[in-house]
């Protein structure tokens, strides 16, 4: 075992961890930040996707002690202290970006990364980042929509929106 | 996954030392290995991670070379090998922005998947694979499937690409996997045009040299027709066929030429 020091989410996280603790097992069996889910453990699915030093990382594929001095900010810290939902989490309520749920921390983050990076992307663009998360309930359409809102962007003219008109 | 002992130097020389003793493995980005691990596929006794040596990131341009520590993630690739567009293309498509934020060249040139994208850009470019120990060409460094010159312990610091006139990488994607089923790059250069194939053979990345030779006297689509690859020796899978494989490397060259020239 070896002691790892991190900020996470804005407060100091100190703990032992194994060799092969991954970061996603410290968030949520250490620090018992359940938000961050485990959805495929194989990197596939992205349900565990949090920022590390700002960088959008799949937590089950990053080990804790590698995340060792690094600040760390997951879904727990979105939203603000009174409950307001950030602009990103209001948007996903506000256009059905969820059904189960399950992927949504993952997707949160993800689109959070992808708009600090690129403000007003196109549709094209967010697909494409979100290569690397998976949802199984929505098709992505709705997700895709929430994100374009987001961003301050017209959500008719994304391609299945123009569709069904 | 196992369990192991985690150690993360500073240095290149530390790094080294760490890894001298028996069953201690070099983790870059973790992309591919830590998976690798949980499946018990790997089971080190020794992580020695490489992500801690600052001498071992960045991207620089000078006389003609691009050079990329072994250390540096897929996306500083693609923000900063912009004297070398068509890498930094390449590398802002590899796996998804969450891999790429922590998978690093070093990593990947090492691992030599035969279905991974740097594979090809190196072998097209004549990079220089720089290690703590020698330099090595792509020519001589990519040995088969998963099989590299690399020694025991011997640590990727480094990639020297010469930067082509034109080039350009064109990924036929596995959607779920984000490797490429058949990955194709072309680099054409004053003394001639190299041609690297990904994702095809079960010899892992390989050269087309009937390619490179029709492209150097002529580099047209047009001087591509009547070439092929054999369909033997190619991987085929349920994603698939050899044939298929080998009818992708001819479509995707011509891809590559018609969007380099």
């Amino acid at each position: 075992m070896s002691q790892v020091t991190m900020t996470v989410n804005g407060k100091t996280a100190t703990g032992d961890v194994e060799g092969r603790t991954l970061l996603v097992h410290f968030l949520r069996d250490e620090l018992q930040l359940t938000g961050t889910h485990v959805g495929c453990d194989t990197s596939q699915c992205g349900a565990c996707v949090v920022h590390v030093d700002g960088k959008a990382v799949k937590s089950c594929t990053m080990l804790a002690a590698e995340a060792d001095g690094a600040s760390v900010e997951t879904i727990e810290a979105q939203a603000a202290d009174d409950g307001t939902l950030n602009v990103v989490q209001q948007a996903f309520q506000d256009h059905h970006g969820l059904q189960c749920g399950f992927c949504t921390p993952g997707m949160v983050m993800s689109a959070t990364a992808l708009l600090k990076e690129n403000p007003k992307p196109t549709e094209a663009e967010i697909r494409h980042y979100l290569e690397g998360n998976i949802c199984r309930c929505t098709g992505y359409h709705n997700i895709v929509k929430s994100i374009m809102a987001a961003s301050g962007q017209d959500v008719d003219s994304i391609a299945a929106e123009v569709a069904a008109q | 996954m196992y369990n192991f002992e985690f150690e993360k130097p500073t240095t290149v020389a530390e790094a080294v030392a760490a890894l001298s003793s028996d069953e201690a493995q070099a983790l870059g980005g973790g992309q591919t290995l830590l998976p690798t691990m949980k499946q018990r596929l790997a089971m080190p006794e020794k992580l020695v991670s490489l992500t801690g040596i600052a001498d071992m990131k960045g991207v620089s341009a000078s006389g003609g070379t691009l050079t990329i520590g072994g250390g540096t993630p897929h996306k500083t690739v693609a923000d900063e090998a912009t004297a070398y567009p068509a890498l930094a293309a390449l590398a802002s498509n590899i796996g998804d922005p969450a891999v790429r934020n922590r998978g690093t060249i070093g990593g990947s040139l090492a691992n030599n998947d035969p279905s991974a994208c740097y594979p090809s850009a190196a072998l097209a470019s004549g990079a220089t694979i720089v290690t703590n120990a020698r330099e090595i060409a792509a020519d001589d460094f990519f040995q088969g499937m998963f099989t590299t010159a690399l020694d025991e312990g011997e640590i990727i610091t480094a990639v020297k690409f010469p930067i082509p006139e034109k080039a350009n990488y064109q990924k036929f994607e596995q959607p779920a996997s984000r490797f490429a089923l058949v990955g194709v790059y072309v680099a054409k250069y004053a003394e001639g045009v190299r041609v690297a194939v990904t994702g095809a053979s079960e010899e892992g990345v390989f050269r087309w040299t009937e390619a490179e030779a029709a492209l150097s006297s002529n580099f047209a689509v047009s001087a591509l027709e009547g070439l092929s690859v054999p369909a033997d020796g190619m991987i085929g899978d349920l994603h698939g066929t050899s044939e298929y494989r080998a009818h992708l490397v001819g479509v995707l060259t011509k891809r590559a030429v018609t969007a380099a020239a």
